[in-house]
């Protein structure tokens, strides 16, 4: 029915809340639905166009198109062929990670790269290049592309491989070269399910630069850092590095019945007490473990925040943004150290701040967000002006490094704030469906 | 190694089926299909292919016009060499005001989800009786359990079905049958399926397919003959069923 016509509806916000606009849905279920959903999707929206959309998990605006049509992939699932020799894994691109991981993980496999939720698509991974806690030895998720599907809105279906223009412009292209209808991608063998785990605690800022450098050797590295200390405790956290074990059995582990957020939490339910509080009780747990390995189970380790389903209400009915940027190694220790310095002072700043150094492996696309450098990742609820008016602080201070935001991540940068971090936005916009756009787009690049 | 489970799904295409197809794929199943779109038989047997299954054998036909379900079936179980159970998934809802206006949108209606579904039902039952074991699986609704003026013609066809396979039930529970048969009706709640893909699916009431499939499964090995899905529905069915007429018609559901 909705191939055909589409539906019109606001419900579809992205993972932040911030933007409510309605749509024109279209949520075909099967390939040979694809051109027609697509037809229909462009001559519906003339003016608008159309975007690709997957579990709407990046957080902004990249992944809307307000006034325009949508095309919904999730229904698209289906496995097309699995070689367990060569580790090729080919899939329509609705498929989940979750999904997938379901049932390669009890076969010995698992995703060569994961971002911090399970709940995105093959496709959304692609056209955000995402990247995990295994940068620095696996580069980003594009990295393991093999070939993939793309449907361009004057109906031309091509596969593309690594080597091809079109291909560099897709990943990391943010939906806009076309739609991705499948994705091959190597996968990762695995001996266990079971994840080796080791936390340290560091009490500053270059006690983080330290553990990374002294931790090359772990497949997974991250740091969570008390974003609300100042002074000498400025950028203290804990580290954890993690590798997959040798033993332990090979499941898929699915989670017991999920918490889920059952409404919007009041606007107060964040603020710098409740804030400081998690933050010294998540400390003082870190110190309590520091310096022992751990085996646990890949799920928690990977995706801490699925077990609660819709978390993202915790920020309130006004949403949240999420500010992600990279910093070149030059500049990364000052630059980090402004940027703690500044969020510490305005007592803004999430439970989750996530700190990690990514490797010097390239990224494959024009627009993909890693590189070599230094990415801090922080949530702020939305209170209006005072916290614009910080994020505009932070965005001097990456800009002034030569650093970027991601644009998965991103809901209000400012146009020049995207070219300057990503110079080859000019030669992309020659390999977009001239039919696909987004709210971000229609920001960053026409104003 | 146990010999693989063998499950024909009719209606091999329906987002439920292919969930609950997923799963016996895991453990190694043989999975026959049936349905009337090859092409797209053939997508979901590369995908359960690749899941684990054994084997994918396709049957590509129109099961509403079928006019010989009995032959079909005995030779889609030599196909598949052998039969463990038989899952009935195929359906359609359109509009309820077209069905409304429309006799030949009612008919449709009622031949696919009702007199079809009847017959196959009916052909499977007896093949597995004559078997001496097996299960048979029918996919109902709650939209079955009382007339609701957004779509009593789908909910009738339902009905009907229902019935039907309560007296399946019935007979495969007879003192001295075979003690291996199995005749289950498993009705969903409202899913999120490409059936209700144009309908506003938000809010608590809606469940996954995935989450219809394991109670399906569940269902082909214990359970009575009626399982709702998810198991909620048995109690606001209930209530619903039993509302004062002067009380349910005010309500718009
Ligand atoms: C809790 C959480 C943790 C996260 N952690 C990380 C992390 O560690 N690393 C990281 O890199 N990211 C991370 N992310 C962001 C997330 O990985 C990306 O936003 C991802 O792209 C979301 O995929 P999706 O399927 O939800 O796609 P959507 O958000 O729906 O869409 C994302 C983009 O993909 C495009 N798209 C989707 N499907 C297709 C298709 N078939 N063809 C073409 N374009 C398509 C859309 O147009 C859009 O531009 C995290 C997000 C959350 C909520």
């Amino acid at each position: 029915m909705s191939t055909a016509r589409g539906l019109e509806t606001s419900a579809l916000t992205s993972w932040g809340r911030t933007l409510r606009a309605p749509q024109l849905v279209f949520a075909p279920s099967w390939r040979d639905e694809l051109p027609g959903a697509l037809r229909a999707a462009v001559a519906a929206r003339p003016g608008h166009g159309v975007l690709p959309m997957g579990l709407r998990r990046s957080y902004g605006d990249s992944g809307l198109n307000p006034e325009g049509a949508v095309l919904l992939t999730p229904a698209l699932d289906r496995t097309i062929a699995f070689d367990p020799a060569t580790r090729l894994l080919r899939a329509e691109a609705g498929l989940s990670l979750a999904a997938l991981l379901a049932w390669i993980v009890p076969r010995g496999f698992f995703l060569p790269v994961t971002p911090g939720t399970r709940h995105v698509t093959l496709g959304g991974a692609v056209a955000n290049d995402v990247h995990g806690k295994n940068h620095h030895g696996a580069g980003t998720f594009g990295r393991w592309v093999r070939a993939l599907g793309l449907l361009r809105s004057d109906g031309t279906a091509l596969e593309l491989r690594p080597g091809d223009p079109l291909l560099a412009a897709t990943i990391g292209g943010l939906g806009l070269t076309g739609l991705v209808t499948w994705v091959e991608l190597e996968l990762l063998p695995i001996a266990s399910s079971v994840m080796q785990v080791e936390d340290e605690v560091f009490e500053d800022l270059d006690g983080f630069f330290r553990l990374a450098e002294a931790s090359a050797g772990w497949d997974y590295t991250v740091a969570w850092v008390d974003c609300l200390a100042k002074g000498a405790a400025l950028g203290r956290g804990i580290f954890s590095r993690g590798r997959h074990a040798a033993a332990g059995g090979l499941r898929a582990v699915e989670p017991p019945g999920l918490l889920r957020m059952p409404m919007d939490a009041p606007g107060f339910a964040l603020n710098r007490l409740t804030l400081g509080a998690f933050n010294a009780l998540y400390l003082a747990m870190g110190r309590r473990r520091s310096g022992r390995v751990r085996q646990v189970p890949y799920l928690p380790f990977f995706y801490p925040l699925d077990g609660i389903a819709q978390w993202n209400r915790l920020y309130g009915r006004r949403g949240f943004f999420q500010y992600q940027s990279v910093v070149p190694p030059a500049a990364q220790r000052e630059a980090t150290r402004a940027m703690l310095t500044a969020i510490a002072q305005a007592g803004e700043g999430s439970f989750l701040a996530v700190l990690k150094t990514f490797g010097p492996l390239p990224s494959p696309g024009l627009l993909s967000f890693p590189m070599e450098g230094t990415t801090l990742a922080l949530d702020f609820a939305n209170r209006g002006a005072p916290t614009l008016a910080l994020l505009a602080r932070l965005d001097a201070i990456v800009r002034e490094a030569g650093g970027r935001l991601y644009p998965a991540k991103d809901g209000r940068m400012p146009a020049a704030m995207f070219r300057a971090g990503y110079p080859a936005w000019e030669g992309f916009q020659e390999h977009m469906d001239p039919h696909f756009s987004s709210a971000f787009w229609r920001r960053v690049a026409q104003p | 190694m146990t010999a693989p489970r063998h499950v024909l799904i009719l209606g091999g295409t329906s987002g439920i089926a292919v969930a609950t197809a997923r799963l016996f794929a895991a453990e190694g199943a043989v999975i026959g299909l049936a349905g009337r779109d090859a092409a797209r038989l053939a997508e979901v047997a590369a995908d359960l292919t690749a899941r684990g299954a054994s084997a994918v054998p396709l049957f590509p036909l129109d099961l509403a016009t079928e006019a010989e379900p009995a032959a079909q079936l005995a030779a889609m179980r030599d196909a598949m060499g052998g039969l463990d159970d038989v899952l009935l998934a195929y359906g359609m809802m359109g509009p309820q005001a077209e069905d409304e206006r429309d006799a030949t949108t009612a008919r449709r209606t009622l031949d696919v989800n009702f007199t079809s579904a009847a017959l196959w039902a009916l052909a499977a039952a007896a093949l597995i009786e004559a078997q001496g074991r097996g299960g048979l699986i029918v996919l109902g609704s709650v939209a079955g359990d009382r007339g609701r003026r957004k779509n009593f013609v789908y909910g009738a066809a339902k009905a009907g079905i229902a019935a039907l396979m309560e007296g399946i039930a019935h007979r495969f529970g007879r003192p001295g049958a075979p003690p291996g048969l199995r005749a289950v009706l498993v009705k969903p709640g409202p899913t999120r399926t490409a059936m209700t893909a144009g309908m506003d699916r938000e809010g608590g009431s809606w469940a996954e397919p995935e989450d219809v499939a394991r109670i399906i499964r569940r269902a082909a090995d214990k359970g009575g003959p009626i399982v709702y899905a998810p198991g909620r529905w048995r109690w606001i069915m209930l209530v619903i069923r039993h509302l004062p007429a002067r009380i349910f018609n005010r309500l718009d559901i």
